[in-house]
């Protein structure tokens, strides 16, 4: 790991994607790299932005496996994914 | 112990009441949950399921646990399958074991409502014209 590639005042994620997400935008992961102090609502308006007006449903944010608050600070080495509306069963 | 699993494999409902079943149970409550051949009027071919495999496992885990610590004395066994099932193919079981039958069929219940509303899963329904799209997603 670079230690250039990370500033002090930004955050770079790896988002996992799944479902409608990962076919919107072409991939089962993707790096967003946000300014420090970013939420969880940061994140997901970075990601929808990657999916090009894509019509795309609501989804949450889960934060290291954990369904995440829309105002819960990011930080690096946070493993988050976006989870589309869940349809298991 | 509590079996939780989620994988390709195929299903044993026999193998999920056995690893709840003990001698002082009375009841085993099994629940499968099947691909069905109709969605919204739409003859559907088969469903293919996906996964947040590592979040799901521990939401599961984490829903059998929330239940056995809230219905005294109850075990409770969850399987879910990912990958492209066919009609009729069983896509999850629980099973939950108790002394009494009332307990059992509220803590198979309230698994598949919890997984239901909170396990990353979700599926692409595959249709009889070609297409396909995720369900809800």
């Amino acid at each position: 790991m670079s230690r250039n590639s990370q500033t002090r005042n930004e955050i770079r994620l790896t988002v996992l994607l799944f479902a409608s997400y990962a076919e919107a935008i072409g991939a089962s992961s993707v790096g967003v790299t946000l300014a420090d102090g970013a939420t969880v609502n940061d994140l997901l308006a970075a990601v929808r932005q990657l999916a090009a007006g894509k019509a795309l449903p609501p989804a949450a944010v889960a934060v290291n496996c954990e369904y995440a608050t829309a105002q819960q600070l990011l930080k690096p080495g946070d493993e988050v994914a976006i989870i589309p509306p869940v349809a298991g069963g | 112990m509590t079996f939780v699993a989620l994988g390709p494999a195929v299903i044993d409902p026999a193998a999920l009441t056995a690893s709840v079943q003990t001698a002082e149970c009375g009841a085993v409550s099994l629940f499968i949950g099947v691909v069905r051949n109709r969605n919204g009027g739409r003859p559907v071919m088969g469903i293919e399921y996906t996964a947040y495999e590592a979040m799901a496992l521990a939401q599961m885990r984490r829903i059998v646990s929330e239940l056995e610590n809230e219905v005294s004395g109850v075990r409770i066994a969850v399987q879910h399958r990912i990958g492209q099932l066919g009609i009729g193919e069983a896509s999850v079981v629980i099973a939950a074991a108790h002394a009494h039958r009332a307990p059992a069929i509220t803590a198979a219940s309230r698994t598949i409502e919890e997984l239901k509303r909170r396990v990353p899963v979700w599926k692409c329904e595959h249709y009889e014209d070609g297409t396909r799209e995720w369900v809800h997603a």
